[in-house]
Parts: C-alpha cells; structure tokens; sequence
C-alpha cells in the first residue's frame, strides 16, 4: 500500500465455504460499481478477487477478506486484502508462476490474478499464513 | 444446492447458468450433463453464459471439461453468449479455453451443431436421407 492512500471503512467478510466465495464476489462487485470502474475493470476485479478468494479456502484452510473504497488523492480505487493463518507459501516465485499448482488446479490463480489488477502485494510466512493485498484504480 | 437446469431441445441439451454459481453446483452440472448426454443420446450440447458477469479459472475449467466429457460421449459442446468484458478477462488471466468451441448467440450455437452433424428434429426424414446418401457416397 503506498503511503499516503486514504482507506475508507473496509468491509469485511470469512472465508470458510463455496458460498463465502460467492459473496466475496458480490461484495467486490458492489464496491467496484460504487467507485465507478469501468465495466472492463470491474470484470478483472471480481475475477481477481474469485481466484484470491478460492485460494483463500482451498491452500489456506480459510480465512477472511476485507475490502473498501481507497484513494490517493489523484485516483480512488477499490483495496481488498485476503489474510489467511496457512501453511504459507514457501517458493513465492514458483507460485506466481502460470501453471505452477499443488492443488489440483490449473495454476493460474495467482498468477492470473496479478495480472488483472494494478497493485499486488504478498506477505507470506511458511507456517504462519498469507495476506494479499490488491488494488485496482479507476481510469 | 441451488442447481442449474438442462433442457432438451430437439438432438440438443441447453444449459443456460443464470447464477452465481458455487463450485459445487458447477461440479454438479458436469455431472448433470454427463447423465443428460447418455440418458438422451444427444449429440450437442450448448452452455449459454450471457448472465454471467465473471468466469474464473475454475468456472473455466468446468466449461473445458464439460466438453471433453462431452465429446468422450460422442456429443459436441458450443459455449455461446460470452460477454466483451468476460472474454479480455479471461485471456488476461491466461485461460484461453482451448478445445471449446464457441459461438456468440445460442442461435448461432445450434447452426454450428448443425452444420456438422446434420442435425434432425424428431419428425424431419429429410436429413435423414440426404445422411443416407452421404454414407452410400
């Protein structure tokens, strides 16, 4: 997060279910439509945040998501960051790499997800767990 | 468990997913249709998403398996309505859906099942003879 960013109230939800992915979508989808991203952005958001949050569920035994309005003073956006007490990602490299999955995937969540929005942050400890924050600005 | 419904029409089975679905639900229409193909001995099948606002790697996953299913079962799968956003979005995330076919409307979707397999409608012999004479030729 750069520094400076003025965060509204974030909104936060569990991830422990099929369903809480759901909701994560809708969640994200109702804060991209209220700062006005276009269709296109939106689209990319609520997909990034789907694959963040089935990763969530699925390497991280579960966890919670917030999200909420963010602005820099130039641009708002839409900041959601993803906290899970997990295994942790030991090769971060090799785990942003297309294709690369443990679990049965194709490979492409993370990596995909990346690519989709315009900040991506990952603190990961083996053992403890992994936060991933996102941004995605308004044109 | 909310579940999305199979329809058939004609020599087709038209799925049209107007939900937000679970994983779950997705993995259970793959099921669904997998029983539908051999129940009904159709050989087409159509996937409408134009209600769909995202598809992810694992809804996109479902769709390619869905189809090789299908064709495993001698059926074809057209996945038809995607929308402009969906389909940036998913070749931005990396999945460019190889071994789907696709079409942009569910007409559109049953011309192309159409023209490969000639397909009848339960009272049209026609088709059934023009295929005679190709198979004689």
């Amino acid at each position: 997060m750069t520094t400076g960013d003025d965060i509204a109230a974030m909104e936060r939800l569990a991830i422990r279910s099929d369903q809480d992915v759901v909701r994560v979508r809708q969640l994200v989808r109702t804060l991209a439509v209220s700062v006005k991203l276009s269709l296109v952005d939106q689209t990319k958001l609520v997909t990034a945040a789907s694959e963040l949050a089935r990763n969530t569920l699925v390497y991280g035994g579960g966890g919670t998501v917030d999200a909420g309005r963010v602005d820099n003073g130039r641009r708002s956006g839409i900041r959601i960051v993803f906290t899970d007490q997990g295994p942790g990602i030991a090769d971060l490299d090799l785990a942003l790499t297309d294709g690369y999955t443990t679990g049965g995937g194709l490979g492409l969540g993370l990596s995909g997800a990346r690519r989709l929005v315009d900040e991506f942050d990952i603190d990961t400890v083996v053992g403890q767990g992994t936060t991933i924050s996102v941004i995605k600005w308004c044109r | 468990m909310e579940r999305v419904p199979v329809l058939k029409i004609g020599d087709i089975l038209l799925v049209s997913i107007q939900i937000d679905m679970e994983d779950q639900v997705a993995l259970q229409l793959q099921e669904d249709l997998a029983d539908r193909i051999v129940g009904t001995g159709c050989h087409g099948v159509i996937i409408d998403i134009s209600a769909l606002d995202i598809v992810d790697s694992f809804v996109g996953r479902t769709l390619a398996t869905i189809a090789s299913i299908s064709r495993v079962l001698d059926a074809e799968t057209v996945v038809v309505g995607m929308r402009p956003a969906v389909a940036i979005t998913l070749v931005e995330l990396g999945l460019s859906l190889p071994g789907i076919r696709t079409a942009l409307t569910v007409e559109l979707g049953m011309a192309l099942l159409a023209r490969d397999r000639q397909f009848t409608l339960p009272d049209d012999d026609e088709d059934d003879a023009d295929e005679a004479v190709v198979t004689a030729s």
